[in-house]
């Protein structure tokens, strides 16, 4: 029981990180209806720049906590003007061409995003420093750290703050109404490149967060980190049905659950026929069936054609 | 950064030192008898053997391939202090040392340069994934070829008939490693996980077979890949396991973490891997799980329980005014054991001398050098290592046939404590 528990809690902390990832491919796929395959490369910049910061100041006698919060207050500006400055060079010029040309531009920002990082940070592993207590806590025979426990409650408070701005504020009810027809929206005097940029820099600061996270969750930090972490946050939107921001939560907690799940007991179940190598195989598997009966995803609405 | 780009232009400088010694000596020497010749008849014509060496000289590898050329150059200077001849001619051996970059592509590159200049043997490469591709190519020359690092079992498993080692490879390390978690480590429950590369899983199935046959119960075998990062569902499984022994077999960038996430999950287990992760990176990345319940192990023998390790230390020293990184002594023996087959054979000619170098009994400075019917080290021993203060240290050496003079030395490990490894 113990060990459900446990495999419980791992999916539930991975999974907070690959809804917050996932947080920032739907809003702007429910804005723009643009896939940003760049995202995972973004948390990888988050990643390595909280890092180099964190290293610079590791000597000093701060303490560890407040290192990494400065850390992490420096990773988040540098990945929103990251997220700015790739919708206003790579996407705006293309936002009139056809859906195609968008989604290969995406591609190639994330290739020269990696590039970029393996340039600055090499090609080596980083070691995320110690900084942070990993002294484990019990809970029902299981055990998870002070840092998990954050990560969960980090991620669940950022997601309930962003659904309140998107659903009760000004900006919000301008995002709404972009992405319901941005033409009129913009008839209706809302600023739509302005709105669109602020949902890149949102998104971009939240991968920041999740840079940081995942760096400190698992100490390690690397220049081809964002592309596995893209590819499953993706996953999980498209699961929780992409465009939908509760979606993108529930199906990043789903998605994690289940990977836990799947490598923990999949080899019993099946008796050694298959092992924890078809970990992501069990994943995209659970993502299919749920693609045939529900084509937007678990939340997805259908969507009226655009005219 | 600096220290790494002085160090860069430090082997360059060197490599082009070497190389243009190389170069130029012949010449000199060829002018050099050529007005003595004029008086007197000229003494037995000289003939000059190449011998090529291929190691990884830029880039992150390159002090270990810079460690390699020096080892083999060594044994090529006392070749030709020694005056050698062969089929009555005085022989001349010379080094072509290449830069493979680590990179199987250029692996191959380096390999038909050197079957081009008709170089008489080679010596290398460095690492497993330019070593087989290049084999092959050997292979088709006819072209005999040393490696004294490359330890996949692949290398040698083609059936190149010119493809011999002189370290242990993955076979013997993994069963070395399951006899040791099951004797040594005295485990009765082992979990094995893999990266499923052709590294990982070939240590792994090695390690697995040796721990059944000292009967220890493999309770889990999980899977990852060397681009994961979060290791905690398979973990919590072996948790539940009990094991008393994980062994991960696949590189540091993984072995690291998984030390670290075992810690956060309270598995009580020993740590072991193989020689991928038995580097100072995994220390860095297990962070604070790096403690006394790690060990790794690494093909060969640490230098000081080497027949001859002392001597050899003070001869490089002395030549190079450098330290041994890790393989030089290696390539130094591998270098021997091609002369002496040419030696035996009386001639540098491939087709001639490759016979002999199966036949090959040859007392190293690593170890009693014999080769089976694969080309694979006859008993290749195997060292471990447990972290101890933020280090690998030196543990005992299981297997292989160390050269006899390393008998009554045999209880030396015991008495020899870790400690005094620097």
């Amino acid at each position: 029981m113990d060990i459900f528990i446990q495999q419980i809690i791992n999916g539930l902390v991975l999974g907070s990180i690959y809804a917050l990832v996932a947080l920032g491919y739907t809003m702007v796929y429910g804005i723009m209806g643009l896939i940003n395959f760049a995202h995972g490369e973004v948390v990888m910049i988050g990643a390595l720049t909280s890092l180099s910061i964190i290293k610079l100041l590791a000597g000093t006698s701060l303490p560890g906590p407040v290192v990494v919060l400065i850390g992490l207050a420096g990773a988040i500006p540098v990945c929103m003007a990251l997220g700015f400055t790739i919708e206003r060079v790579a996407y705006r010029p293309l936002r009139a061409a056809p859906r195609l040309a968008p989604l290969i531009t995406a591609i190639g920002v994330s290739i020269v995003l990696q590039q970029v990082g393996m340039l600055i940070w090499g090609r080596n592993y980083h070691a995320f420093p110690g900084l942070l207590p990993t002294t484990p806590r019990h809970i029902l025979g299981a055990q998870i750290t002070d840092l998990q426990v954050l990560i969960v409650v980090l991620a669940a408070l950022i997601m309930a703050a962003l659904i309140l701005l998107v659903n009760t504020t000004r900006i919000g009810r301008a995002m709404r109404a972009t992405a319901e027809n941005p033409d009129i929206a913009g008839l209706m005097g809302v600023d739509v490149n302005q709105i669109i940029s602020i949902t890149f820099v949102i998104g971009s600061a939240l991968a920041a967060v999740a840079g940081v996270m995942v760096s400190a969750n698992y100490s390690i930090a690397h220049y081809y980190m964002g592309f596995i972490l893209g590819l499953k946050a993706f996953t999980a939107a498209v699961l929780g049905g992409i465009g939908n921001m509760g979606g993108a939560m529930l199906g990043g907690v789903l998605l994690g659950l289940i990977e836990s799940l799947g490598a923990g007991y999949i080899g019993d179940l099946t008796g050694g026929f298959l092992g924890s190598n078809y970990q992501d195989v069990f994943a995209f598997f659970v993502l299919i069936l749920v693609l045939v009966f529900r084509p937007s995803g678990l939340m997805g609405e259908k969507l009226a054609e655009r005219a | 950064m600096d220290i790494r780009m002085k160090n860069m232009t430090l082997c360059v400088a060197a490599a082009l030192a070497v190389f243009g010694c190389g170069k130029e000596e012949p010449k000199s020497e060829a002018q050099a008898p050529a007005p003595a010749a004029a008086p007197a008849p000229a003494p037995a014509p000289e003939v000059v053997v190449k011998i090529g060496h291929a190691a990884p000289l830029t880039g992150p590898q390159a002090h270990l391939g810079k460690d390699n050329e020096n080892g083999a150059k060594l044994a090529i200077d006392e070749a030709n202090a020694a005056g050698i001849e062969l089929g009555g001619a005085k022989v001349k051996f010379e080094l072509m040392s290449e830069d493979d970059q680590a990179d199987p592509k250029q692996g191959t590159q380096v390999a038909q340069k050197f079957v081009d200049a008709k170089v008489n043997g080679v010596i290398g490469h460095l690492n497993s994934g330019t070593t087989i591709p290049a084999s092959k190519i050997y292979f088709d020359a006819g072209m005999p070829q040393i490696s004294a690092s490359a330890t996949n079992p692949k290398y040698t498993q083609q059936g190149f008939k010119t493809a011999f080692r002189v370290i242990a490879n993955d076979v013997q390390q993994g069963a070395t490693l399951g006899d040791f978690a099951a004797k040594k480590l005295a485990a009765k429950k082992v979990a094995i996980i893999d990266d499923r590369t052709a590294y990982g899983q070939g240590l792994a199935d090695e390690f697995e077979k040796a721990a059944k046959a000292d009967g220890a119960e493999v309770v889990a075998r999980e899977f990852t890949n060397d681009k994961a990062t979060d290791f905690a569902a398979i973990l919590t499984k072996i948790k539940g396991k009990k094991p008393d022994v994980v062994f991960y077999s696949g590189m540091d960038a993984q072995a690291g973490p998984m030390a670290k996430q075992m810690k956060g999950l309270g598995v009580k287990a020993k740590f072991l891997t193989g020689d991928g992760g038995c580097t100072p990176e995994f220390i860095k990345l297990a962070g604070d799980a790096a403690g006394e319940s790690n060990y790794c192990s690494l093909p060969g023998v640490p230098l000081e329980q080497m027949p001859g390790g002392a001597a050899f230390r003070e001869k490089f020293k002395k030549a190079y005014n450098a330290d041994i990184q890790l393989y030089a002594p290696y390539l130094y023996d591998a270098v021997n054991v091609m002369i002496d087959s040419m030696k035996r054979a009386n001639s540098a000619d491939p087709a001639k001398y490759l016979p002999e170098i199966g036949k090959t009994t040859y007392d190293g400075v690593t170890a009693k050098v014999q080769f089976d019917d694969k080309g694979d080290l006859k008993e290749g021993p195997i060292s471990l290592y447990q972290v101890k203060d933020g280090k690998w240290n030196y543990l005992e050496t299981m297997g292989g046939a160390p050269a006899a003079a390393a008998a009554p030395a045999a209880p030396a490990p015991e008495a020899a404590k870790p400690a005094e490894k620097k």
